[in-house]
């Protein structure tokens, strides 16, 4: 695997991190990930980060779901077994509501997770590099990726940015 | 940021961040106690007892039950119903709590979702012990077979098969999504060795990044959206078990509203007869105050009296109604042979937990402790009530007929609840029982500490 090289400063508060920020992106400097110790609000704004498509997954998989679950009850009933129940309808759209909103939950929540999950590469035993193990903690750090040994500019602008620590990783 | 100086902080105690995760971190680092083990040990022996109930059910079959012709369902869906009940406040809390951004969730969220999937498991035993022949389960679920005949779809039992598994799956889901950022937390905590190696893959590689804040937040914001209305489908469609079936007594169309408050009010009830403990047990007092009790007992009035209003509506209605089935249903259960279940139910429901409308009660933690219990003895006689005195006299005179349970359903009984206590010791033992991240996010805005900065 190549070498790479990370500089990384932390932030023992979320408004001083997002100040840092500010000051690194004004000196044009990309920021490769913000990792903090709880959901910094604002941060995907000013990462420019994409907007998550995990509420069209769920989406998309909950009308599956829905279809599937209104559709074998259909089927089972108009089709495959055609049972009479005191004269009442075959296809007694009400009583399949429930068993059709049960699935369309379950199949969302399975989008919803497996696609949270898969997208941010996490599952058990994923192998994702902890540069600092103070950021589960107290620490909101920011990491930049070194190119063509600029890593003491880096460190330099972290400093300037206001960083409490700055520290060099290479992988 | 501007805090209202009305909001009572949630959280007391000069904490920093470090100061959160090591508080919470702590029970899990030491040596459980003699307290702990000796817990386990009597949840254990609960199991055991339970276990061996249900193999007696299954050895020598149903007839070991006190069930007869005319009451077909006594203590199994009691206990049934009343599980899942106490389910309903772990994702109600989380969910529906979530949704309309109530900051004293997070230090209960954790600990009452916990509850919810072990009571939920509880009560998914009740239905299959309840078949008599456990290994024929499986014939529940529609799946391909050489009879060629489908499950009813139009049955409430087997919507009640979608719900609760739905239920279990969601609620199991959405926990463990909250759990993996504490998780990396805890793993972050341990010096590098085997324990470490565990905690490290069940944190499935957590690093905190932003990018997967943004996601984890969009997907619990989702998740709660659709887990709101799951919450309350699950025990409306439980009520539907008996509302569809015209049995006077159960064939009312007020069952889903008051069962699914009446579920609220059980779980957050044995939320925080749980909690009470704990908090005291593994020193949490500065996380869950009387702040987060007064909370909680506020929403324990609110269903508690919607509970009473259902009672007194199905009074109102049996007699408006002039039907006479109706009308004996209801005057036998007051005065009838089970008339001392109906007023236990009555007094423990109805009126011991309108002792909230004082400040004092509602805000002591002994008071609650002792209400709460209460309430869960009233919730069971709630459903023993409308399960057993329904059926006990029924169209014919000549079936009419009394039960009692044998030790074999108590057992079962028993078992459960040494089935959730054990998985509630190993619970607060090995995860953190307070969602770190969660109280970390609203530190700012209602700790003591930075609310008399802000002054």
């Amino acid at each position: 695997m190549q070498n790479r090289t990370f500089v990384s400063g932390y932030y023992l508060d979320d408004k001083d991190l997002v100040e840092g920020i500010k000051s690194l992106q004004a000196n044009n400097i990309e920021i490769s990930d913000v990792r903090t110790p709880f959901p910094v609000h604002g941060l995907d704004v000013k990462l420019n980060m994409r907007r998550s498509r995990l509420p069209r997954a769920g989406f998309i998989a909950g009308a599956f779901g829905a279809a599937i679950g209104f559709g074998f009850q259909a089927w089972v009933f108009t089709q495959a077994w055609p049972l009479n129940f005191g004269g009442k309808p075959y296809l007694s759209v009400p009583s399949f509501i429930p068993v059709t909103f049960e699935l369309t939950v379950l199949f969302a929540a399975f989008a919803l997770v497996f696609g949270f999950l898969i997208s941010s590469g996490l599952g058990p035993g994923a192998p994702t590099i902890i540069f600092d193990e103070e950021v589960t903690n107290d620490r909101f750090q920011i990491l930049l990726e070194a190119t063509g040994g600029n890593n003491e500019q880096l460190e330099n602008a972290l400093v300037e940015a206001g960083a409490e620590g700055v520290k060099r990783h290479d992988i | 940021m501007y805090v209202s100086p009305v909001r009572e902080p949630l959280i007391s105690g000069e904490k920093s961040y470090t100061k959160v995760t090591e508080d919470i971190y702590a029970p899990m680092a030491g040596k459980p106690g003699k307290l702990w083990f000796g817990g386990l040990t009597l949840a254990l022996l609960a199991l055991a007892f339970g276990l061996f109930s249900i193999f007696i059910t299954v050895w020598d079959g149903i007839g070991t039950w006190g069930l007869d012709r005319t009451i077909g369902w006594g203590w199994g869906i009691t206990n049934f119903v009343w599980w899942v009940g106490i389910g309903h406040a772990g994702t109600f809390i989380s969910a529906i709590l979530l949704l309309f951004r109530q900051k004293w969730r997070t230090s209960i969220n954790r600990s009452a979702e916990a509850m919810t999937i072990f009571a939920v498991m509880c009560a998914g035993l009740f239905p299959l012990i309840h078949m008599g022949r456990l290994p024929l389960g499986f014939f529940i679920f529609p799946y391909p077979n050489t009879r060629d005949v489908w499950v009813n779809f139009n049955s409430p039992l087997l919507w009640d098969v979608f719900a609760i598994s739905t239920y279990l799956t969601v609620s199991l889901l959405f926990w463990y999504m909250g759990l993996i950022p504490d998780i990396g937390t805890i793993r972050d905590r341990l010096v590098p060795g085997i324990k470490k190696k565990i905690y490290s893959f069940l944190s499935f590689g957590w690093t905190g990044s932003a990018r997967h804040w943004a996601r984890h937040e969009s997907m619990s914001l989702i998740l709660a959206g659709l887990a709101a209305p799951l919450v309350l489908s699950v025990h409306t469609i439980v009520s539907f078990d008996f509302a569809t079936s015209v049995i006077p007594g159960w064939h009312t169309t007020i069952f889903p509203p008051y069962f699914v408050s009446g579920a609220v009010f059980s779980g957050f009830a044995m939320v925080l007869t749980l909690m009470i403990i704990t908090r005291k047990a593994i020193n949490l007092e500065d996380y869950i105050t009387k702040a987060h009790l007064e909370s909680m007992n506020k929403i324990i009035i609110a269903t508690g009296s919607i509970v009473g209003i259902a009672y007194i509506t199905e009074l109102f209605i049996a007699w408006y109604s002039g039907v006479v089935y109706e009308q004996y249903a209801f005057v036998n259960r007051a005065f009838g042979p089970y008339w001392w279940a109906y007023w236990i139910m009555m007094t423990c429901n109805v009126i011991t937990p309108q002792l909230f409308w004082i400040k004092k009660i509602r805000r002591s933690f002994a008071a609650t402790f002792v209400i709460s219990i209460f309430v869960n003895i009233g919730m069971w006689f709630e459903r023993f009530v409308i399960i057993v005195t329904s059926l006990h006299r029924d169209f014919l005179p000549s079936s009419w007929s009394m039960y009692s349970p044998t030790w074999v359903e108590v057992g079962i009984y028993v078992g459960t609840f040494g089935l959730f206590f054990t998985l509630f010791f190993l619970f607060i033992k090995f995860f953190p029982v307070i969602a770190i991240a969660e109280v970390k996010s609203v530190l700012k805005t209602s700790s003591e500490k930075f609310i008399k900065k802000g002054k």
